[in-house]
């Protein structure tokens, strides 16, 4: 298909078209209203669902009984408004079922700010509400990436049948880059195939999907069968990409999303002033790529991992975990809305290696 | 190295700011190039600035955020203020002279002034002024050939005629004066 010059955010309300996910409910909240504003009169055209709900518990709400009857379901929504939506991250995780939601974060805590940030690693990667459980995190670096990872957030939703997260910064939201969609959507799930769907269970015996298990043998399995997904997960679904690795690297820096990026302009300029570091950036935040980062930690000229983040300091505690005090860890961030700029990751390489400008 | 431009459109709101930039944009992705629009957002006010940021490149557009940017088009003064001093050093900057009574004081880059808000009076609608400037601007840099720009806009205007005309007055007028300034 032609390329398309698209926001961020209007492209992510596309790509759920394309994945053929044409049931929306959402509340608006800067800096993602524009997939809100695209798919209200978008959704229309390909005959879809979009409702503004009350409140984001309302949309959660939603999203739970859509999918529960066999609807391929999402939301968008930033940081405060994805707060308010984590008892039914919880309660679907509980009860297995698909649903994909996107956070185009913002500066927190609290009401926070409206610029771009990425202070909600920890509770996009750690489970987010209570109880026993995680879901699967996605970041992506650019627009195309956004859409390309929609259509498969919906395949890892339903492979696995469990709530999914694409976790975007404002800028990703913001930003416009030109950007493809696949020449043929997927169609609609059909709930009477599906099943677990709750379609009515007039002729057949009755389903229940549900997160609550009064009996607490009956709960401790469930939580073990949702342990077991997310192993299964953690084999099969880690992804990285990796930039200017090479033997003579110093330093290996690992960020993600659009500080990726920005580490990436760093990294070149070095390169230029003959300071060599390579770039890991995680696709996947849940599962992290630990052993491929572990690997490439590792090697033997490797002085330090840094980890570069907007955030005060929350993927640098995973990646502490991952490199087992195999390396020196360091950590450089911005955060409130604060996107810091090539230099300053260049200044923190220097200070690192202890180079004079 | 790959060849990477980056420019800042920066004025108030209703200058056209934002459609100069997207139009920039849409023609480079059009000739293939890497292209990247980014908008300033943040709480903003009615009639304050606004300003976008477009980067065009050979290869994939790392950094999206460009804190000195190769060029930048103002179109008012609390613009020039903000990001005259951030250019990069043998830069290019083009100042609104219809508006803006100075200049950027800075001897390391190539500064023109350019009556855009004039000038558009003169083609026949106040509102081109971007148009001109954007004109003026792929003149001189070459970042993307004029022919496309001219196809771009026919294909985003193609239905409003009289529209249309008065753009094209614009493209010629912006291009016109680029070529005796750059002379």
């Amino acid at each position: 298909m032609a390329k398309r010059l698209m926001k961020g955010n209007e492209a992510i309300g596309e790509a759920a078209i394309a994945a053929g996910a044409p049931n929306y409910f959402a509340y608006p909240i800067t800096p993602q209203s524009e997939v809100a504003e695209y798919l209200c009169w978008r959704l229309p055209e390909v005959d879809g669902v979009f409702v503004q709900a009350e409140s984001e518990v309302a949309v959660g709400n939603m999203l739970f009984g859509a999918s529960a009857s066999g609807k391929r379901v999402f939301t968008t929504s930033s940081s405060p408004g994805i707060s308010l939506m984590q008892e039914t991250i919880s309660y679907m995780a509980g009860a297995h079922l698909p649903v994909v939601f996107v956070n185009i974060m913002r500066g927190g805590p609290g009401l926070g700010g409206i610029l771009p940030a990425q202070s909600d690693y920890f509770q996009a990667t750690k489970g987010g509400g209570h109880g026993d459980y995680r879901i699967i995190v996605l970041a992506p670096s650019s627009v195309q990436e956004a859409v390309d990872m929609m259509l498969w957030a919906f395949d890892l939703a339903e492979k696995y049948l469990t709530p999914v997260m694409l976790i975007g910064d404002g800028m990703i939201g913001q930003m416009m880059e030109s950007v493809e969609f696949p020449d043929k959507y997927r169609e609609e799930n059909n709930p009477d195939e599906i099943e677990w769907a709750l379609t009515g269970a007039k002729g057949r015996k009755a389903r229940i999907c549900k997160s609550l298990f009064l009996n607490p043998e009956q709960l401790e399995e469930n939580s073990f069968l949702l342990a077991e997904k997310y192993k299964k997960i953690k084999k099969a679904e880690r992804r990285c990409e990796l930039y200017n690795v090479k033997d003579d690297n110093k330093i290996i820096i690992t960020s993600y999303g659009t500080m990726a990026r920005i580490c990436q302009t760093a990294i070149d300029e070095l390169e230029g002033e003959g300071v060599s570091v390579g770039l890991f950036r995680p696709i996947t935040l849940f599962p992290y790529p630990e052993e491929e980062l572990y690997a490439e930690g590792s090697k033997k000229n490797i002085k330090c991992v840094l980890s570069v983040e907007m955030s005060t300091g929350q993927m640098v505690e995973d990646v502490e975990r991952i490199m087992k005090g195999k390396k020196k860890i360091d950590f450089f961030g911005r955060t409130g809305g604060v996107v810091p700029s090539p230099d300053e990751v260049k200044d923190k390489v220097r200070k690192i290696l202890r180079i004079k400008k | 190295m790959a060849q990477q431009n980056e420019v800042v459109f920066a004025g108030f709101g209703g200058q056209g700011i934002m459609t100069a930039g997207q139009l920039l944009a849409y023609t480079a992705m059009e000739e293939g190039k890497h292209v990247c629009w980014i908008p300033s957002y943040g709480p903003e006010m009615r009639g304050g600035t606004a300003n976008c940021t477009v980067v065009v490149s050979d290869k994939r557009i790392g950094s999206p955020i460009i804190n000195h940017p190769y060029s930048a088009c103002v179109f008012n003064r609390p613009s020039l203020e903000k990001f005259g001093g951030l250019i990069k050093k043998d830069g290019l900057l083009l100042i609104n002279s219809s508006l803006i009574d100075v200049s950027s004081e800075r001897d390391d880059l190539t500064e023109y002034l350019i009556p855009v808000n004039d000038i558009a009076v003169k083609v026949g609608n106040p509102k081109v002024a971007n148009i001109i400037m954007l004109a003026a601007y792929i003149e001189m840099t070459g970042i993307i050939k004029f022919k496309s720009l001219k196809n771009m806009l026919t294909k985003k205007l193609g239905k409003k005629k009289d529209l249309l005309e008065i753009n094209y007055s614009a493209l010629e007028e912006g291009r016109k004066l680029a070529k005796k300034l750059v002379k």
